[in-house]
């Protein structure tokens, strides 16, 4: 088995829809590396000799990577908490939000769960659905970016 | 995955690398671009800031380790590390916990129980007990003798302690103590225990397999505290006598024994140095601050052994493999201002040059650029001198205090520079009484600040 431009494709989706900034693969002689970043070069990004960083300036806090938004102007809904992000209320329900929803402030986008403790989470913000990034049923750390909405003028 | 910030992160992520075992990293927001972050393998960001909305939520840690499918929870010190809720959370999740059983840290939680299970396992203990009534506290206190300390029983680390002088004075004192407790603790329980006026606090640190097996890896001096915060340790503690030390040693061993202790703790002892005997004050049921010196002076990586353990591999040393080498000291290195009383100092780390060379090993997280959070502890690093004799070790301290250069921060380096040439404090030896009288003989030289 080798893999076909349509399968480093594929991986390459679902890395960019994860929260891995890489990927290392090695399968039958082929070693794939793929690393998250327009403007890095493909190879591992050996970490910045720790003295040596350069006294920056107090840069803000990077939220948990998020991959960039396809239109300007949207507004990010994060995480409240760190827990498991559930898309419905209940397993094989539709969805609180699909893209093209609308949303207002009150409106449940989403639940995450702390240890069987069940959150709900609200859009926050008047708008349209536009992006969902969150999957059903993962690992959401607090601050991760779940979904964009386009704010109502 | 690792449930802490700061160089405990640190010094445990790099145990962990050295076994090969990946790391994840529980950070708050503000610590997601900290050192530990960038040498964890994945760091995830559990919440803000404030500690009650990230390090501490027992909940979310957990949810955390599940969520990251991690097969083991290393609590680091402070935080959660000795709350059995979390303990007992990992228990009920098939998490592992790397540390005691919940009931074991429940067992030590509790002073008054930790004092009558050191009473039960042989161990001594400061003569008094506990004091339901103030008639009782009164028949106690003639029968021991002035000075008194009234303790709280949920309290510990110095918090929730009163000095009585005069028997008069108890019922009071009695009636106050129980109150501030129950407010601050939610348990008003009290006892009573005479005061030691010269008193040396020398604890040891022990390792035991859960299975009443226990060795200990030699005894620490911290007397040299101010407001029961250490800030110089060193192994062995001075002037003690070959027979004195292998007492307390075996006091430490039998008592962890008693509880079946698993993992990695701390025994310590409060030293009468007037009536030459030790007396059990707490078990400390996590990694300490100060272990490094341990390890420096025995060999024995104390977090790669309490992963062992953890991991259920046991106790990898016999008593008699045990043996220490030389002398070992470390500077607790503050970021705050000995000037101004001590006062927190939080800020932008400029630069940071710690030292190395011979001898000296610096755990830290502190690199140029890092940002000291009022939010968390003021602890920059732990400098740690080793040497063959207690001079070398100090010889080398010295050296590596002058080779620290922070800038951005104030730091209490010049006063551990004062204290490592203090004839008193190298004659060895001293009682915990020495830092305050120690400030007061240095006021008038220094008003000018103490800049690192």
């Amino acid at each position: 088995m080798t893999l076909t431009a349509k399968d480093v494709a594929e991986i390459m989706r679902l890395l960019e829809q994860s929260s891995f900034d890489n990927l290392s693969l090695e399968m039958d002689g082929v070693k794939l590396n793929l690393q998250r970043g327009s403007a890095a070069p493909m190879q591992p990004a050996p970490a910045p000799p720790v003295a040596a960083r350069q006294p920056s300036k107090p840069e803000p806090q990077a939220p948990p990577r998020a991959r960039p938004s396809s239109e300007p102007g949207l507004s990010e809904v994060a995480s409240p908490l760190l827990g498991i992000f559930y898309r419905a209320p209940k397993p094989g329900e539709p969805p609180f939000v699909e893209v093209g929803s609308k949303v207002n402030k009150d409106t449940v986008i989403g639940i995450v769960e702390v240890m069987k403790l069940m959150n709900s989470v609200h859009a926050g913000i008047t708008g349209e659905v536009v992006e969902i990034l969150a999957e059903n049923g993962v690992l959401v750390e607090y601050g991760e970016v779940l979904l964009r909405v386009r704010p109502e003028a | 995955m690792i449930a802490n910030r700061g160089e405990i992160a640190v010094r445990v992520i790099r145990s962990c690398k050295s076994l090969g075992i990946e790391t994840v990293l529980a950070a708050s927001e503000v610590d997601l671009d900290s050192l530990p972050a960038r040498l964890a393998d994945r760091t995830v960001c559990i919440g803000p800031a404030r500690p009650s909305d990230s390090y501490l939520k027992v909940d979310t840690i957990v949810q955390a380790a599940l969520g990251v499918k991690a097969d083991a929870i290393h609590p680091g010190y402070g935080f959660l590390s000795e709350r059995a809720a979390l303990a007992r959370l990992c228990e009920e999740e098939g998490v592992i916990f790397i540390g005691p059983t919940s009931a074991q840290i429940e067992a030590v939680g509790d002073k008054l129980r930790a004092r009558a299970e050191a009473e039960a396992a042989g161990v001594p203990t400061a003569p008094g007990g506990p004091v339901e009534t103030v008639g009782e506290a009164m028949m106690l206190g003639r029968e021991i003798g002035p000075p008194f300390l009234i303790k709280a029983v949920g309290g510990g680390g110095g918090r929730g302690m009163k000095r009585v002088d005069r028997l008069e004075d108890l019922p009071d004192a009695m009636k106050l103590a129980a109150a501030e407790a129950g407010a601050a603790f939610g348990d008003a329980r009290v006892y009573l225990e005479r005061f030691v006026a010269r008193g040396r606090h020398v604890e040891v640190q022990i390792l035991g397999d859960g299975e009443k097996h226990v060795v200990h890896a030699g005894e620490r001096d911290c007397s040299v505290q101010r407001r029961y915060q250490k800030l110089i340790e060193e192994t062995p503690a001075p002037g003690l006598s070959t027979d004195f030390r292998a007492r307390i040693h075996e006091a430490a061993v039998q008592f962890a024994e008693r509880l079946s202790y698993r993992g990695a703790g701390t025994v310590e002892f409060l030293v009468d140095v007037e009536r030459d005997a030790f007396y059990f004050l707490e078990m400390n049921a996590r990694i300490q601050v100060e272990h490094p010196i341990s390890e420096a002076v025995t060999g024995i990586d104390l977090v790669a052994e309490q992963i062992a353990i953890a991991d259920g591999r046991g106790l990898r040393f016999k008593q008699a493999d045990i043996q220490a080498q030389g002398c070992a000291i470390e500077c607790r290195i503050n970021a705050e201002d000995p000037a101004r009383d001590f006062h927190p100092s939080p800020g932008t780390v400029r630069s940071a040059v710690w030292p190395a060379g011979d001898g000296i090993r610096v755990d830290t997280h502190i690199v140029s650029g890092a940002r000291i959070s009022p939010f968390y502890d003021s602890l920059m690093a732990k400098i740690i001198a080793h040497g063959p004799n207690r001079s070398s070790a100090l010889a080398r301290m010295r050296r590596a205090i002058a080779e620290t250069r922070i800038e951005g921060v104030a730091t209490n380096l010049a006063f551990h520079a004062d204290v490592l040439t203090d004839p008193e404090f190298e004659r060895g030896g001293v009682d915990t009484s020495y830092v305050p009288r120690f400030v007061e003989r240095r006021r008038p030289s220094q008003e000018v600040g103490a800049n690192g």
